[in-house]
């Protein structure tokens, strides 16, 4: 036992935890742990406003796969986290947001600052603590990092109230930290993994649902194995984009309300569908019950609350997915005495593909989104990491960028944060600083956290942003356009801010290229002079995302394209029931 | 929907009750009654929800309480098996002594206890299954309720087994 301050252990806690960047904006309540800060090694990102924090070090965490870690002051600097906590904790990233609290005595008397931040993020966090004491801090850090980076990962908030940091206590640092309702369901049972190999040994025409889960326990070898073992295809949900790479001959890509033809396809035909580490959101599985009643689901997941929630399973295996799926695989082999026979249903899969095709239309004046991201496919080197922002950009970049491994590809998936990926893209950096990452944006998510271009240039972690300027909020224009008889409404954007300048008033390099070739120019010499650099690029306002199913649909109601005047009127918009379902999504 | 009722132990701390109220409220599931007290052990508590729910939700409502931290161990209580008391405090009219006289021979015949006495008023304690108590004041809503307190649905399950 030694005594110290508050502070001073609360910074020791980080070293012990092997903290060595924290990404935050500092302020009035978390000056005493600034001031030990003063004395570490830890390195602190200043970002321009906690938001940026809160995603940076969500980027952080999904590149690293390490915890992530934001600060704020209390009040306004902790509300500002919330969004980046809300949205760490969803896609399951690893993250611990510390805030800075009122002293104690001023707890609920409305204070300069004070805000009930433990009551504001219960339910966006997957744990949150308020230390009461200083000698409560050591463990208060140890437990939040134990509970982000274990079972399935999430966002944990650290409430210090001041006078915890001021005071001294005596500290114990605690080596591990446990609860006894807390389960990490990590081994699965072997009864399910039996059952789970029985029913994928019948299988004819089994398919592979890959998500985010696949990617965080580090199963992407094992879940590979599995699908050549079963000569399965493997559709993916948008977080488990990079669990398979996309030019594996297996993989048919991106599942859901934008997935390819041939993973919504192979998915409505299948008659077993195994799927790992997903939480069958209503972007994955679109209509719920239009999915296939006929397929028998078997749902590997750690988080045991997934299983059933939305879609009913025939067995789940509750455990770690690379545990889970080694155990199957295993099983697999034996029943299996030669490698399945699945040619004709593979056959069915490059039908779809090719049935499904997006039809490539010549681009007009303006540059097409999807050649632009292809461009930037291959004007990139194999290993460099990708954020995408909400909307257009993200669909276009989840269909159209490749990638090639797990922890490539980095997008908020479950709340759909706007202004997401370009401070993930800080925290990416921050994680690999060997190799070039680029924020896929649209005008209108990038200028949700521009202002952070600063921290690129000001603490050299410099990152590429793609503007797909289309001086409109894409995505719900194109729903006003396909869904709302083309009336826009608080969409446009207009023609500012000039990106280039934008740049440069940050002392960041702006490029505005104009042909494809010169955007592959720009994006090579960003790579080679390691510099943030802002690409504007101008594409068609009026440009779609293809393939798309439109919301209270069926994963097989699939639009490929639709004339200039036309809508895509769903036939579901007569019927008052179903128009709603469309209007309320 | 069926009427359950889900035991739990959790850590007695603060803010565990506001955590497990708040899980109900943000995932929409309603809750018809709930109690909480202490241990044997200083620092667990025990709570007992009520809820009228389908086999889906039900599935959801204990697999969302496992998950909490701060919640050590969830059952669904089998009917069967399971001893449930409500108690009820009611305060109804009594200056009327015919309603007064009626009124002691309900709580009289429902085994219930007179714990005070005014000379206009007076205050009852009963103890009983849910419906008995729904029962009992379908009884003395003709004498005249003034004020009734309703503990929620505490539980335990026959035999040895134990949450």
């Amino acid at each position: 036992m030694v005594e110290m301050s508050g502070a001073k252990a609360f910074v020791k806690s980080l070293e012990r935890e092997k903290v060595d960047i924290m990404f935050g904006v500092n302020g009035g309540a978390v000056l005493p742990i600034c001031d030990e800060l003063y004395y570490s090694d830890v390195r602190f990102v200043l970002a321009r406003h906690e938001q940026g924090a809160s995603h940076m070090a969500d980027g952080y965490a999904r590149a690293s796969g390490r915890v992530g870690v934001c600060m704020a002051t209390s009040g306004p600097g902790a509300t500002n986290l919330v969004t980046g906590i809300a949205t760490a904790n969803i896609d399951s990233a690893p993250m611990v947001a510390f805030t800075g609290q009122v002293p104690q005595s001023m707890i609920g008397s409305d204070a300069f600052q004070e805000v009930d931040i433990i009551g504001i993020t219960a339910s966006a966090a997957k744990y949150n603590i308020q230390v009461r004491s200083p000698g409560e801090i050591p463990h208060a850090v140890k437990s939040a990092f134990h509970i982000a980076s274990t079972g399935r990962q999430g966002a944990v908030v650290v409430d210090l109230p001041k006078d915890c940091l001021v005071q001294s206590g005596e500290m114990v640092f605690p080596d591990e930290v446990s609860f006894r309702g807390y389960n990490l369901n990590l081994h699965p049972n072997p009864r399910e993994m039996d059952w789970a190999a029985t029913l994928l040994a019948k299988a004819r025409r089994p398919v592979i649902l890959a998500g985010g889960g696949v990617i965080a326990a580090d199963a992407s070898e094992n879940l590979m194995q599995l699908a050549s073992l079963m000569m399965a295809p493997v559709a993916t949900t948008l977080m488990g984009k990079g669990s398979i790479p996309n030019d594996h001959p297996l993989c048919s890509g991106l599942c859901g309300m934008h997935g390819t033809g041939a993973s919504n396809m192979l998915m409505s035909e299948a008659d077993v569908i195994l799927v790992v580490g997903a939480r069958m959101s209503d972007r994955t599985t679109a209509r719920l019950d239009e999915f296939n009643r006929e397929a028998k689901v078997i749902h590997i997941d750690i988080d045991r609350s997934e299983i059933d929630k939305n879609v009913e399973t025939v067995t789940r295996v509750v455990g770690d997915a690379k545990l889970a799926l080694q155990g199957i695989t295993e099983r697999l082999s034996r029943a299996l005495q030669t490698s399945s026979k699945n040619e004709e249903w593979l056959k069915r899969m490059e039908q779809f593909r090719k049935q499904y095709e997006v039809p490539d239309h010549p681009a007009n004046p303006h540059l097409k989104a999807t050649q632009v991201v292809k461009a930037l496919r291959g004007a990139l080197p194999r290993d460099a990491l990708v954020t995408t922002e909400v909307g257009q950009n993200q669909m276009w970049a989840a269909l159209y960028f490749d990638v090639y491994g797990p922890r490539t590809f980095f997008s908020s998936g479950g709340l759909g944060t706007m202004g997401w990926g370009f401070p993930a893209a800080i925290g990416v950096k921050a994680a690999r600083p060997d190799v070039p990452v680029v924020d896929i944006a649209g005008d209108g998510s990038f200028g949700m956290t521009e202002n952070n271009l600063a921290t690129c240039v000001e603490d050299d972690l410099p990152v590429i942003v793609v503007v797909l300027n289309n001086r409109i909020l894409g995505m719900v224009a194109q729903w006003q356009r396909l869904f709302y008889g083309h009336r826009y409404k608080a969409v446009e954007l207009g023609t500012t801010p000039d990106f280039v300048k934008l740049a440069e008033a940050y002392g960041a390099v702006g490029v505005r290229p104009t042909t494809i070739p010169d955007f592959e120019e720009a994006v090579r010499q960003a790579v080679k002079d390691n510099a943030t650099t802002v690409i504007d690029v101008s594409i068609d306002p009026e440009e779609n995302v293809f393939p798309m199913v439109p919301a209270g649909m069926g994963l097989t109601d699939i639009i490929l394209e639709v004339g200039p005047e036309e809508s895509a009127q769903p036939a579901a918009q007569g019927d008052s029931g179903k128009a709603e379902v469309v209007a309320e999504d | 929907m069926t009427i359950t009722t889900i035991a739990f132990l959790v850590e007695n701390k603060p803010g565990v009750l506001f955590n497990v109220a708040n899980m109900f409220r943000r995932r929409g599931f309603n809750i018809d009654s709930i109690s909480v007290g202490a241990l044997v052990e200083p620092d667990l508590a025990r709570m007992t929800v009520v809820v009228d729910a389908d086999a889906k939700i039900l599935n959801q409502i204990v697999e969302q309480l496992s998950k909490m931290v701060d919640v050590v161990n969830v059952k669904r209580l089998d009917p069967v098996r399971t001893m449930m008391r409500e108690m009820l405090l009611i305060k109804v009219e009594s200056s009327d002594p015919m309603a007064r006289e009626e009124a002691l021979r309900h709580v009289n015949t429902y085994h219930g206890l007179i714990l005070n006495i005014e000379p206009d008023s007076l205050i009852a304690e009963v103890t009983g299954e849910p419906e008995t108590i729904d029962a009992f004041i379908e009884l003395m809503k003709p004498i005249g309720i003034m004020e009734i307190s309703r503990t929620g649905v505490t539980a335990l399950e026959k035999g040895r087994l134990k949450l």
